[in-house]
């Protein structure tokens, strides 16, 4: 019945897949080429690429992809509960909603949740490292401590607070806390890099130069720490991913009847031996989705190594 | 430094420069410790020293790129153009850098930035400075390529730093810092890290720029050969201090002290029958602990008492040529210890 937006989204997967792999044919000596290139030709990454194409597009679609409506409950006695079968792919929950439907919505929702939550931690994370790194003295030494501090309150328990206490929390909040929790990681590489950016020929050159404060910043040292940030953003969205499922599962997350991928594991968790297709199917997208993005990121680490420039 | 009606005023004039490094505790590192000297328009001076002698630190503090724990010394004085660059603030002093002083280095690779290709760096140098648009300031990129030799310019400037060979980075490098046609270029080792085939082009290529733009030129070095081919007047320093300062020609033929005497001793010279070079005892002293008196003293083979115990001035040798070494007031003691220090080399 959707079979031509199915179509649609595969064929603009490929096409969008096809561009990148494209993009890395020009010969240019631009690192960023080069690194696309060097990505492209590592098959597991690029594979793990366009599996996240995939499912963003799967995402940005769910409306016209999926089924059924994802909080629709048809029957809630005859329908509820159906193992996987044509009409329903993934089968349908005790509520008889049709797992395949929420699993396409839970992506939307779990994907925005995890890539904006680590839009916010990269952003805060990279201009405090910055801004440690390249002030540098006293300020330096109280803002890691500061990070310190920071890191050694457990992120879980702290959020499971935060949201038990501030129930039924909503998803703007929700992105935030995980964000405004997250970017301890993301600050300490940005700094590290930064120190030692600062000390480089290229920034007393710059400086010579007649450069400020705020070009060096802005032109020579944060183009040159993008690819630690990217790769800690790749990795950190697989993290965030976890997070939300976890909270979700504990029924903290994202609230019901919303769908997300943490909390349809938690819709199914009780009758897991008979009703398998429940928490099954979510968690497989959890599972598929987190690999991908952890394969991504270790071929942009490769990928993005200075390094391997001259090579 | 007053005017006599013919000498032209100098473009910088550098007073009692110091610059040290307050590295905590009671240790101060005395990198550059009293400098002066001055630069004219037109000329080339060359600094000459080895490693640690403060030449480098001398030409960061003259655009005031030390940072901390370094600290240009209050009593220092700075002048360029008519101005005292150290009572400048920061806006005033960054629309000096690259622009009225411009500063090229010795290595062109960690210099210049890898995620921009060279056309964009050097249009960078032009933004900064003057209201130029992006396409304005790119076709004065290649225009500067271009002039500074390097072939097919217009494609040169998308390529980047790591595409480039050492000489063009180089070219490219002094691409960025003419770009504004400055008064003065401090070129600090600029040619150090080069092939020696391509150090004489690079050199060649700064004369013909400076005969061209009309500029000055600090040439900081530690090779005597370079300073031979390009300055017109030479500062020599020892120790964070100019230890002597001469017309290039003087120097060469007839340098007074005992340094530069080791320093050119140091150096291979056409029909020399040496088979090996002499060296300068020893190395140069800590900057947190100068040696009492003269700082030469503990590696000089002339020294004697007067040297240990008493700070040599700056002597009056000749015209331009001043040396702070005591055998200008007892210049009986060169003969003396001629024959003992004239025997060692040729063992």
């Amino acid at each position: 019945m959707h079979t031509l937006t199915w179509i649609a989204a595969a064929v603009l997967t490929t096409l969008v897949c096809g561009a990148i792999a494209r993009a890395g044919d020009g010969d240019s000596g631009s690192p960023w080429r080069i690194a696309l290139t060097r990505l492209r030709d590592n098959h597991t990454a690029f594979a793990a690429l366009c599996v996240i194409v995939a499912l963003l597009i799967v995402a940005a679609l769910a409306p016209w992809l999926a089924p059924y409506s994802p909080i629709a409950q048809p029957d809630i006695v005859k329908l509820k509960n159906l193992p996987p079968s044509l009409a329903h792919p993934f089968g349908t929950d005790f509520a008889s909603r049709d797992v395949f439907s929420r699993a396409l919505y839970g992506a939307r929702v779990s994907l925005s949740v995890a890539l904006l939550a680590i839009v916010v931690s990269a952003s805060v994370g990279t201009a405090y490292g910055a801004i440690a790194g390249y002030v540098g003295g006293r300020i330096d030494t109280i803002m890691m401590r500061l990070i310190d501090a920071g890191l050694s309150v457990p992120r879980i328990l702290l959020l499971i607070a935060v949201l038990a206490l501030w129930a039924p929390v909503p998803l703007p909040v929700l992105v935030l806390l995980l964000g405004l929790t997250g970017w301890f990681g993301v600050s300490r590489v940005v700094r590290a890099q930064v120190l030692s950016l600062r000390e480089r020929d290229m920034v007393v050159a710059a400086r010579a130069l007649g450069a400020s404060d705020r070009e060096i910043l802005w032109r020579h040292i944060l183009p040159n720490v993008l690819s630690p940030i990217i790769v800690s953003i790749t990795l950190g969205i697989a993290n965030v991913l976890i997070v939300e499922a976890g909270l979700s599962y504990l029924g903290v997350g994202v609230r019901p009847p919303s769908a997300s991928w943490g909390n349809m594991i938690l819709d199914g968790a009780d009758e897991i031996a008979s009703l398998w297709w429940i928490s099954t199917f979510p968690g497989l997208a959890i599972v598929v989705t987190v690999m991908a993005f952890n394969l991504l990121g270790d071929g942009l680490r490769d990928a993005l190594d200075p390094r391997q420039v001259d090579g | 430094m007053t005017s006599s009606p013919s000498a032209s005023a100098p473009l910088l004039s550098i007073r009692d420069l110091s610059t040290w490094f307050h590295t905590g505790g009671r240790s101060v590192s005395r990198a550059v410790d009293g400098v002066s000297f001055d630069v004219m328009p037109h000329e080339t001076v060359g600094l000459v020293g080895e490693s640690g002698c403060g030449k480098s630190v001398t030409s960061l503090s003259i655009l005031r790129l030390i940072e901390r724990p370094g600290r240009i010394e209050p009593g220092s004085r700075i002048d360029f153009e008519g101005r005292d660059l150290l009572s400048l603030d920061d806006r005033a002093i960054r629309a000096i850098r690259g622009n009225r002083i411009s500063m090229i280095f010795q290595e062109p690779m960690t210099s210049l930035n890898p995620v921009f290709n060279v056309g964009d760096q050097i249009a960078e140098v032009a933004r900064v400075h003057s209201r130029a648009s992006r396409r304005e300031a790119w076709e004065r990129a290649v225009d500067m390529l271009q002039q500074v030799g390097v072939p097919a310019p217009a494609d040169r400037a998308r390529e980047y730093p790591h595409q480039l060979s050492g000489g063009l980075r180089q070219r490219a490098m002094i691409a960025m810092a003419l770009m504004m046609h400055p008064a003065l270029l401090i070129a600090d080792e600029p040619t150090t890290a080069l092939d020696v085939t391509i150090q004489a082009q690079i050199l060649e290529l700064l004369a013909e720029l400076q005969a061209r733009v009309g500029m000055s030129i600090l040439l900081i070095t530690h090779d005597l050969g370079v300073i031979a081919e390009s300055a017109t007047r030479v500062l020599v320093m020892y120790a964070g201090q100019i230890v002597e300062e001469a017309p290039v020609r003087t120097l060469f033929d007839a340098a007074h002290h005992p340094y530069t005497e080791g320093l050119l001793s140091a150096m291979p010279r056409l029909g020399d029958r040496r088979e090996r070079l002499t060296v300068i005892p020893g190395t140069v002293p800590s900057p947190t602990q100068w040696p009492a008196g003269c700082r030469f003293h503990d590696r000089c083979a002339y020294a004697w008492e007067r040297c240990r115990t008493q700070v040599p001035p700056l002597y009056q040798i000749g015209a331009g040529h001043v040396s702070r070494c005591h055998l200008a007031a007892e210049p009986a003691r060169r003969q003396a210890s001629g024959a003992a220090a004239g025997a060692a080399p040729a063992s």
